[in-house]
């Protein structure tokens, strides 16, 4: 139950594109069309989750604070190198995967993975996780929550955007201007969902402990 | 001169429209967009200088990691520099200044003209794309804050008396729209509006 509302507070409450706002220049570069956009969020989807679990070990095994203390070091200045290492180095490989091995595949999704590694998105949902300090599972749920809400905010706009084409907006705001002021109209719309929090621990264990540590404070 | 063009006419985040995540993230009260603005500047102007400086030992196969790695050295340098002297504000960026590092405004200088050209212009024109994307965090972080607090760098500018209160209800009351994140988008919106309009007329 957790980990279903960890899940949908990711997909929905706190949408990456619509309420962290990241990823903005993927999307306004490439939400004119649709299929685009299909393809885009499909690819972010998967360098997003498999990127998720690469950087959550880099982070749980050496640059938490506590990872490397046996050796007496602490690498955590080195967080921001290694996870974007991580994330490039990762679509480069995956790029010449898909390409090399699955080649139908690599015109739908291989376009977009050299752009995907400068996505914010990517990066922030990494060091949004490594912030939260989640463990694996809920940690592997809330980067392919996260990622699924990009996905699914991208096809949102591209679909308007599609028709906001044939519209006649005021002269000089056609173009970037006018997805400006609809794009803050949809995530106004989101913003309904902020105060919201599924992803409360159900465990009864972890409820006895915040009761004591609430009498404690008394 | 690379440097003006950049600050007005070829201003990356009303123009290029590069570099948006941030300047919605970080806008809500101006003395934190100044600070975001500076680091932009910094981690611009000295990875442009270095991606110039090594542009014919850089593989082309491996251009982009490579210059992720150098703009996040200096991402890494600004973030423990405002850990070390400024903690609070530090807290209140969080991650935004690793996202620095993924900024396209950083990456396109690099890719547009650092790559290809001499270290002192390119270092010229980075700061100058930096300096033009602060002036428009000021902007909007200093419309946020005055109508959505009443203050400017936290020293109030509406008057209180001027407030509504209990006993006179009709009196001025600050913008709530103004401190969530969706009013960035239509500040931006009418500064695109705005310079798209003073394009065309000048063009005729």
């Amino acid at each position: 139950m957790y980990l279903f509302g960890l899940f949908i507070q990711s997909v929905f409450i706190e949408n990456f594109l619509l309420s962290n706002f990241l990823g903005m220049c993927t999307y306004l570069a490439c939400s004119s069309k649709l299929k685009t956009a299909n393809g885009l969020g499909l690819a972010v989807v998967f360098v997003m989750t498999v990127s998720g679990v690469l950087n959550w070990s880099v982070h749980h095994f050496i640059t938490s604070p506590e990872a490397l203390s046996f050796l007496g070091v602490d690498l955590s200045f080195l967080e921001f190198l290694l996870f974007i290492c991580v994330i490039a180095a990762f679509t480069q490989i995956a790029e010449i995967v898909i390409d090399n091995k699955f080649f139908s595949l690599y015109r739908s999704l291989g376009l977009y993975l050299p752009l995907i590694a400068v996505n914010c998105a990517i990066l922030g949902a990494s060091l949004f996780a490594a912030t939260r300090e989640l463990p694996f599972l809920p940690n592997l749920v809330y980067v392919f929550g996260s990622s699924l809400g990009w996905w699914l905010a991208i096809c949102l706009m591209a679909a308007i955007r599609e028709k906001l084409s044939y519209s006649n907006p005021p002269q000089g705001l056609e173009g970037m201007g006018i997805t400006f002021i609809m794009t803050g109209i949809i995530s106004l719309g989101f913003m309904g969902f902020t105060g919201m929090n599924l992803a409360k621990s159900t465990k009864k264990s972890e409820q006895v402990k915040v009761v004591e540590k609430k009498k404690i404070q008394k | 001169m690379g440097f003006k063009e950049q600050l007005f006419e070829k201003n990356q985040i009303l123009v290029a429209i590069l570099g948006i995540c941030s300047a919605l993230g970080v806008t809500t009260r101006l003395h934190i967009a100044l600070t975001m603005g500076a680091s932009v500047v910094f981690v611009t102007g000295f990875s442009s200088l270095f991606i110039s400086l090594l542009r014919r030992h850089i593989p082309d196969s491996v251009r982009i990691i490579t210059e992720l790695t150098i703009i996040s050295l200096f991402v890494i340098i600004v973030d423990q520099f405002l850990k070390a002297y400024f903690l609070p504000l530090s807290k209140v960026l969080s991650v935004f200044v690793g996202l620095i590092i993924t900024n396209c405004l950083v990456m396109g200088r690099a890719e547009a003209f650092a790559k290809n050209n001499p270290p002192l212009p390119s270092f010229l024109d980075g700061v100058g794309a930096g300096l033009g994307y602060a002036i428009v965090l000021a902007i909007v972080g200093g419309i946020r804050e005055l109508f959505g607090f009443g203050e400017l760098f936290g020293y109030r500018i509406i008057p209180l008396s001027w407030y509504a209160t209990a006993d006179h209800p009709d009196l001025y009351r600050n913008i709530g729209l103004m401190y969530i994140p969706p009013s960035a988008f239509f500040i931006l919106a009418m500064l695109i509006w705005g310079v798209n309009r003073y394009k065309m007329k000048r063009e005729g």
